[in-house]
């Protein structure tokens, strides 16, 4: 079952005249319990996209197209009906849970704040609930008083699951949960989130750049580069045999592959290369790639690719 | 915290010590003869140079420079200023009968700026580049260029002289507060709005405002509770600072309502070149500079605990 739909999601800035494209024509579906990946180069689009679906984008911005989740175009709602879908339905952590977190608030209060607000629960009752939560996310809810900046990073990282999870969305959107973390901390963090996620029957979009990280945890992957898509799959298969040139050569730019980084530097936003976004970096490009602008094809079962290379009258629509 | 409070206390004990040596320097290697000034201001121009050494024996005005600045340090650490060169009155005496002027008028301004510059800070923030926030920029930038002497000639003309519905100057009622109140409190106001939008700018940009509107949070709370303890931290320093000006006797407007306060003190003595009376006033007014600055600090580590436990 899907349980949200983004259709053809355009976000252009207007950055002092100049139009930059953060996400040029996003097709994508969270399905109901699936962990989907989303992964890219840095400044490719994907926390522009998380920012989309809880409709928290600067106002210097056009968004076009639809994102359909339970009937409704969140892009068409209003902001106070849009309050009720943040949190309660969707939950978001964002990148960086060292200035993600209020410094002149308690952690405690910081989560509890959400049951007041959405739930109505008097003072008590919402800070037993926090402290429920913190126990949840493996911290002491005796340190619920404490404030932000004497937490390490792994844990202003439980905190900000804490705060995402609190009201049970449906759907959590986690913004590179695992970046400035140690390795095992790394583990620990996906592992939690992953467990609460599946205990808790809740959809997760896990955006990070961090092909390892998405490899352990995601049961989808869709691959992003230069604000549209180039590939979606299923992990094993994406990671096994990848379709998209431009994957492959994510694959191989992990250090246990070798670190070969992909050569040429990611294209700017405001004028993006004609044709394929990526064929000026392409190992196989041909003439056609910089002449015309590949769609995205379904290629096999669930298997979806943006490239001249592959074939199929299966398009995606 | 206490600790933190107490390393301040020194360096306030140290600013001090540096301002007497200051002031006292200022006074002695100010061009011209102490004893002719003093011996002139007490008894007029007529003088003869006997006279003239008679007042530098009496003073203390014939030892080395450093004698004569210990001595007076020495005083002064036990409190005591000296007596005015002219009326003889004890200097200390004669400045603590002027605080509660200067305190009221300091305070009421204060509140009455707040009171302006608050709110036209966080609106012009929340409606960035509107009507709004341009009108609330011009009226700051008015009030930031408009010299306070004008302003309060002004007011005085129309209140007091046009309609008659107030008094021009004095002190003793409500009545004499207001006209000095509304010459300070709006062009104070005016350099108050423009750090606090700035900052709410600042504080309305960050990550964790984002976090609490992915919470579903309302504006209301977004603004009250996330933003604006934040937003407040770099204003506390403007307003600490305005507070050590005023408590050190706003001099114009003091001097133009005739309010009996420190500044004025500080303007008449010096009219009289009266030294002793000069000295304990600036020396005041550093005090509560310092002072006015500690509060500050203690204020903002109260506020933010990021340095209160760091502090502790
Ligand atoms: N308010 C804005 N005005 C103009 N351009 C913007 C704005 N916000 C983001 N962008 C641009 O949108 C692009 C996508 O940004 P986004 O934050 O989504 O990248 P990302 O894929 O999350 O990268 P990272 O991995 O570094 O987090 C960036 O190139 C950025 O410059
Ligand atoms: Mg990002």
């Amino acid at each position: 079952m899907t349980l949200l739909r983004i259709e053809d999601l355009r976000v252009y800035f207007n950055a002092r005249g100049r139009i930059v494209k953060a996400n040029d024509g996003v097709d994508l579906e969270i399905e109901e319990t699936e962990i989907l990946g989303l992964i890219g180069e840095t400044g490719c689009g994907k926390s522009i996209l998380g920012r989309a679906i809880m409709g928290l984008l600067s106002e210097n911005v056009e968004i076009g197209g639809r994102i359909i989740y339970k009937g409704e175009n969140l892009l068409e709602l209003c902001e106070a009906r849009m309050r009720q879908i943040r949190g309660k339905e969707i939950g978001m952590m964002l990148q960086n849970p060292s200035t993600s977190l209020n410094p002149v608030l308690t952690v405690g209060e910081q989560i509890a704040e959400v049951y007041r607000y959405h739930e109505g629960v008097g003072k008590e009752e919402a800070k037993k609930k926090a402290a429920d939560m913190l126990k949840l996310v493996g911290m002491d809810p005796k340190r619920m008083d404490e404030y932000p900046h004497q937490f390490s990073g792994g844990m202003k990282q439980r905190v900000m699951i804490a705060i995402g999870l609190a009201l049970n969305p449906r759907i959590l959107i986690a913004d590179e949960p695992t970046t400035g973390l140690d390795s095992s901390m790394k583990k620990q963090i996906l592992d939690l989130m992953s467990g609460l996620i599946k205990s808790r029957d809740v959809s997760m979009l896990l955006i990070t750049h961090d092909l390892e990280v998405a490899k352990g945890v995601c049961n989808r992957i869709a691959v992003m580069y230069a604000g549209e898509l180039l590939e979606i799959a299923p992990a094993e298969k994406l990671l096994s045999e990848p379709k998209h040139p431009y994957t492959q050569d994510l694959l191989d730019s992990l250090p246990r592959m070798g670190l070969n980084p992909i050569p040429g530097e990611s294209p700017s936003l405001s004028s993006p290369p004609a044709g394929c976004r990526f064929h000026p970096r392409c190992r196989c490009r041909s003439d056609k790639c910089s002449e015309k602008h590949p769609d995205m094809i379904g290629i096999e079962a669930e298997t979806y690719v943006r490239c001249f290379l592959y074939k199929n009258d299966k398009s995606k629509g | 915290m206490l600790k933190y409070i107490l390393k301040r206390l020194l360096l306030v004990f140290v600013v001090v010590l540096g301002v007497t040596v200051v002031t006292f320097s200022a006074m002695h290697l100010a061009p011209g003869d102490p004893a002719e000034m003093i011996a002139v201001a007490r008894y007029g121009e007529d003088l003869t140079q006997e006279e003239i050494e008679w007042v530098r024996a009496t003073e203390g005005l014939d030892a080395p420079v450093y004698i004569q600045y210990l001595g007076w340090l020495e005083h002064v650490l036990r409190l005591d200023l000296g007596k005015s060169l002219i009326t003889y009155e004890d200097v200390l005496g004669e400045i603590l009968t002027r605080i509660p002027a200067t305190l009221v008028l300091a305070i009421s301004s204060l509140i009455l700026s707040l009171l302006i510059a608050l709110p036209a800070g966080i609106i012009s923030a929340i409606r960035k580049n509107t009507i709004v926030d341009n009108a609330c920029m011009t009226g700051a930038l008015l009030g930031v260029s408009m010299p306070n002497f004008w302003l309060g000639l002004l007011l005085i003309w129309l209140f007091a002289l046009s309609l008659g519905l107030l008094p021009s100057f004095g002190y003793g009622s409500i009545k004499h507060l207001i006209l000095p109140t509304i010459t300070l409190g709006p062009s104070m106001s005016a350099i108050t709005t423009r750090p606090t939008r700035s900052s709410m700018l600042d504080v309305l940009n960050q990550d964790y405002i984002v976090t609490a509107k992915a919470k579903g949070l309302d504006e209301r709370t977004i603004l009250l509770k996330h933003a604006l303890k934040n937003a407040m931290l770099p204003v506390i320093t403007f307003v600490g600072l305005q507070l050590g000006f005023l408590l050190g006797g706003a001099v114009i407007v003091e001097t133009i309502f005739a309010w009996p306060g420190i500044g004025r003190l500080l303007v008449d003595s010096i009219y009289a070149r009266d030294f002793a009376l000069i000295q304990g006033c600036v020396l005041f007014i550093a005090v509560i500079f310092a002072l006015a600055n500690l509060a500050v600090d203690v204020l903002y580590a109260y506020l933010d605990p990021r340095i209160r436990y760091e502090k502790k």
